[in-house]
């Protein structure tokens, strides 16, 4: 860390213009080296959309490749590699670490009152091991990638000669122990950085599930690196534990993958729905309605996570006692989730909604995530699902709560944050088109997908009968619509970097801290320490024309 | 594994990190130089610094805990595997193991007494001692394996490979004496084989190949078991190069039941993680050994030596599971 | 539990650390005596046939020791309460995944695995054809 500048030791207090934190210090290194929370927060978010658009593209190939039966551009073969990285960039480097890793980066010091998080080192060091996760997953590519798909079942995964499987679950792996520094991070930060007056009832929603989203990154992802390293010591060394025919138990992998995989879902929607109640709350200017439901929820939601992960095992041989367990496990984790929607739309309800781009987003979350949850019970029935199992329907049902929900809330956070992030309001109208070009192109692919896999059709098939086709056929010409719609975003936000109005510091009336500080926050975040009130209370912000932005009418007597 | 050992190092290195954010906090505090910026109190950074080290030890204690998840389970479709094949390990030596690390524990918590406070060269000494029980530890694990990797007692296929490096001067002499059907133009099959073959069956060696397979004796089941074991048994007391012969007895084991590579299996993987993490406590004990010997530890400012205390111990409350858990079965 | 900016530790009493907790040298070699006790005990055990108790014997001890390491050495019984529960989590979710595991292979684990596997047949079929364990075949295999 030598190669760090020096810093002025004491500055005075500068306008976000003449200092902050993006032009604090200059040079790449200056970036690369970072020990700032927000720049990394911005590297994170910077390298997980790149990673998205990869993931797209990929994604796009595969729906273009079904819109016929048979070839259509490319070959089985490398069908499967394509739907297989589709799904390993889009799980493990863009969602996981989309919410956490990218925003929660920016968001969570500043919205604590804190100056950085605990560990400012060992979250650069997570960020460094995100680079080397995705240089593995690179150097998988060039080695000849990998058609496991993103689950990397046994035996398959220990005996396919794809070339490239062992470089990308070392990537994955890396990726897991960056995931894992994180939440440590976060956890520690929670507990030992609040500002006096920050108590646990006054922390915003926010961070709660994050909060609530790194317990799980710590007490699962470990297990998931484990396994990893078995299935690549079982392909270099043959040891045979996951191998039935080395009287290994192939069933076994599947219980540890999925008491990670089952947690790490949670690790992508639990972040979404903390967004979700501060976009819903900020943006409808009302108190959240239950904040304590909201909250417990979050942690309630973590520890069932934990004991529900035989779901995805109903046919794989698990026992019929288990199967019987897990699916009445299963039952009650929509219970939370439930009480979430309740209050999110009790909170709409009366309120003084600004139909503004991350409102529009939220609600967006909120339609698709209530069909992506209510399907997941479906699923989650022992007899419906052998039936539906590893068909389409399943597809729809996780793009719902992945896309729908966890990706459209992150871009709905993001929204929400760009002007605190970047200081520069972006287009509005533009937002609100793309939304609406997202939600609509998005409801066409997926829930066409519902049907096909209802009647039948198996998910990663390359091939299918012409009566899927019609079927397949419209949820091609959805993803189109959807992808156009996240070009046009990311063109008016890349136009509002250039030429975007500057933002104040408080452009929603936001109550949390980070809309105290400046836009873009200065390096300090705070120049002393903030004053913490009720995260919800709209009462004392009005819309201030001159400035554009809201302001504090009557500072709240800070209640300490 | 790498990921291990800067953790470690960054809640260490943390506390002496200032990125300089101003306003008062970027200097170095006077009375706490070892302060970082964004803390106000030396508790306070201690205690994020023990909050995040146990953090970090539940992820260790996830990341073993599958591995024993997975011993469960083929212990628990295997009975016989385990029963059978723990006693082709030595006792003596996981014993001798387990007192080793027990007693580079007590070296460890020892230091950190000191550290607290304040005598650099007991300090220094505890560690340098903690080191040599890691180091021990090691030399130990290292004959054990590679006395097992000699006779075969490996993992996955080469458990079923013939020992072919035992007895070069008998296994000559007596392949010509060989049945047709192993003889090396034949089959893949090596002489050495043949010798292995003969010293435990010599009444087979002169038998038509069709004869001696037909004496193959049955599947494997508890009638079966009982000679077996004391065979073995008798194998691992006589631990002693000479009669390495004698140990390349497994393949000709009548009563080894199918699958026993799988004990072998996970007995290298559960160890072989644990001798990684000794490994990386040998690295961050010797950095500890480098700033203590500088003096930088002290009533005041011990965190490091605290964090790889703990860190140390986990190490050793794993093996303290699976020394009986592999060695002790009966 | 909002003790962000409490201290851990007794700091200023004499004889103390600034943070954290002093344990005795006694304690600690009383710990390690403990420890190397049990060990003798566990492996002496061993020589005694309870028959499926073995197990939970050598586990119980096992898990003794375990018990003194993190309570003494480790200075749990002096740590933060939620220090220890996140400790004792960890170890809750192993035994989790332990149970729920092993209650699943219980199930099926009489109705199969008889005789080699595919892979370790044609490896014996191979390398040691006469070994006694290659006629060990599973009824299923050709
Ligand atoms: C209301 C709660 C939920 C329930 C009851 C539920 C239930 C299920 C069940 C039973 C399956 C297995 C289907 C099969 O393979 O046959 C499944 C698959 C899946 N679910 Fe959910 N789910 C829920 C919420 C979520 C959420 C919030 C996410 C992610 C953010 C998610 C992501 C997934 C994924 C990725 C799969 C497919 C994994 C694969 O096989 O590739 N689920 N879900
Ligand atoms: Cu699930």
């Amino acid at each position: 860390m030598t190669t760090l500048p020096a810093r002025p030791a004491a500055p005075t207090y500068d306008t976000p213009e003449s200092d902050n934190y993006l032009i604090h210090d200059k040079g790449i290194p200056s970036w690369l080296l970072t020990l700032d929370h927000k720049r990394i927060g911005v590297l994170y978010t910077v390298g997980v959309l790149l990673s998205f658009f990869v993931g797209g593209i990929f994604a796009m190939l595969v729906r273009t490749e079904l819109l016929t039966p048979g070839r259509t551009i490319i070959d089985a073969e490398t069908y499967n590699h394509f739907f297989t990285l589709h799904g390993a960039v889009m799980v493990f480097l863009v969602i996981i670490p989309s919410i956490p890793a990218a925003l929660g980066n920016f968001v969570l010091p500043i919205m604590l009152g804190a100056k950085d998080v605990a560990f400012p080192r060992l979250n650069l060091f997570s960020y460094h091991l995100w680079i080397s996760g995705a240089i593995c997953t690179v150097v998988s590519l060039v080695m000849g990638s990998f058609d496991t798909g993103w689950t990397f079942y046994t035996p398959y995964s220990t005996t396919t000669t794809a070339g490239g499987v062992i470089p990308v679950i070392v990537g994955v792996f890396i990726l897991g122990f960056s995931s894992i520094f994180t939440g440590l991070n976060f956890i520690v930060t929670i507990h030992k950085l609040r500002p006096p007056g920050m108590t646990w009832f006054r922390m915003p929603l926010f961070l709660w599930a994050l909060y609530a989203t790194a317990l799980i990154q710590v007490l699962a992802t470990p297990v998931l690196a484990i396994t990893l390293a078995l299935v690549v010591v079982e392909r270099i060394a043959n040891i045979g534990i996951f191998n039935p025919a080395m009287g290994g138990d192939p069933v076994l992998y599947q219980h540890f993958f999925w008491f990670y995989s089952h947690p790490a879902v949670y690790i992508m929607i639990v972040p979404a729905m903390g967004i979700i109640s501060e976009l819903i709350a900020v943006h409808s200017h009302r108190q959240i309605f239950g904040y304590r439901f909201i909250a417990f929820s979050s942690v309630a939601i973590a520890i069932f996570s934990f004991i529900v992960w035989g779901h995805h095992m109903f046919t794989s041989g698990q026992s019929s006692l288990m199967n019987t367990l897990f699916s009445a496990i299963s039952f009650s984790v929509a219970i939370p989730s439930a009480v979430k929607i309740f209050n999110w739309i009790c909170t709409l309800y009366k309120g003084s909604i600004s139909l503004n781009t991350p409102m529009l987003y939220a609600l967006a979350f909120i339609v698709l995530f209530t069909i992506g949850g209510l399907t997941g019970l479906h699923l989650a029935t022992l007899n419906t699902d052998v039936h539906l199992h590893d068909t389409y329907f399943v597809v729809a049902h996780f793009h719902y709560v992945m896309m729908g929900s966890a990706l459209i809330a992150m871009v709905g956070g993001l929204h929400h944050w760009w002007p605190k992030i970047t200081g520069r309001m972006y287009n509005e109208k533009l937002g609100m088109i793309a939304c609406a070009i997202v939600f609509v192109g998005f409801n066409i692919t997926f829930f066409t997908q519902f049907m096909l896999g209802s009647h039948g059709m198996p998910r990663r098939y390359y091939d299918y009968q012409p009566e899927f086709q019609i079927y397949h056929v419209i949820s091609t010409i959805g993803s189109y619509i959807m992808a156009s719609g996240f070009l046009l975003t990311a063109m008016y936000l890349v136009q509002s970097l250039v030429s975007g109005k500057r933002a104040p510091a408080n452009p929603w009336g936001g109550a949390t801290l980070e809309w105290e500080c400046a836009s873009p926050p200065p390096y300090y975040n705070f120049h002393e320490a903030p004053k913490v009130g009720d995260p919800y209370d709209f009462s004392n912000l009005h819309w201030d024309e001159r400035g554009e932005g809201y302001v504090t009418v009557k500072p709240p007597a800070a209640k300490a | 594994m790498s990921a291990h050992a800067p953790a470690g190092d960054h809640h260490a290195a943390d506390g002496h990190d200032d990125h300089g954010h101003g306003g008062g906090h970027g200097h170095h505090n006077a009375e706490y130089p070892f302060l970082a910026h964004h803390f106000e109190t030396p508790a306070q950074q201690f205690d994020s610094a023990k909050l995040g080290m146990w953090l970090f030890l539940v992820t260790e204690v996830l990341f073993f805990g599958a591995l024993f998840v997975g011993y469960a389970v083929l212990r628990n479709r295997y009975p016989d595997v385990f029963t059978y094949a723990s006693a082709y390990l030595d006792t003596t030596l996981g014993g001798i193991n387990t007192a080793v690390l027990i007693l580079s524990s007590l070296t460890m918590a020892m230091g950190v007494y000191f550290a607290q406070t304040g005598r650099k060269t007991a300090l220094v000494v505890c560690l340098w001692l903690t080191m040599a029980g890691a180091a021990g530890f090691m030399v130990i694990k290292y004959f054990e394996y590679t006395h097992k990797f000699h006779v075969h007692l490996v993992w996955g296929e080469g458990f079923y490979k013939p020992v072919t490096d035992d007895g070069g001067l008998q296994s000559a002499e007596l392949s010509s004496k060989a049945p047709v059907p192993l003889a090396p133009a034949q089959t893949t099959m090596s002489a050495g084989t043949v010798t292995a073959q003969q010293l435990a069956m010599p009444a087979f060696v002169q038998m038509p190949a069709g004869e001696q397979t037909a004496i193959a004796p049955p599947a494997a089941g508890p009638a079966g078991m009982a000679p077996a074991v004391i065979d073995a048994k008798a194998a691992e007391h006589a631990a002693d190069p000479a009669t390495h012969g004698d140990e390349a007895l497994h393949l000709e084991d009548a009563a080894m039941p199918p699958n026993t590579h799988l004990f072998f299996a996970i007995y290298y993987a559960m160890t072989g993680l644990h001798g990684i993490h000794v490994l990386v406590g040998m690295g961050v004990i010797g950095w500890l050994i480098v700033r203590a010997g500088r003096g930088e530890f002290g009533p005041k400012y011990y965190t490091p030596v605290d964090l790889v205390g703990l860190y140390w111990h986990i190490v050793d409350l794993v093996w303290i599971f699976l020394f009986p858990l592999f060695y002790l079965i009966d | 539990m909002g003790h962000a900016h409490t201290s851990s530790s007794d700091a200023g009493h004499a004889g103390q650390p600034l943070v954290g907790h002093l344990v005795a040298p006694w304690i600690l070699f009383a710990t390690g005596g403990a420890l190397i006790v049990l060990t003798v005990i566990t492996v002496a055990v061993r020589y005694v046939d309870l028959g499926e108790a073995n197990l939970l014997v050598a586990l119980a001890i096992a898990g003794l020791k375990a018990t003194l390491v993190s309570l003494f050495f480790m200075h749990l019984r002096w740590d933060r309460p939620f220090n220890q529960l996140i400790f004792l989590s960890g170890v809750v979710f192993v035994v989790l995944m332990m149970a729920f595991c092993l209650m699943d292979t219980s199930q099926y684990r009489d109705s199969q695995y008889i005789g080699n596997p595919a892979d370790v047949q044609a490896v014996l079929d191979k390398d040691a054809p006469n070994a006694p364990i290659a006629a060990q075949k599973s009824p299923d295999l050709p």
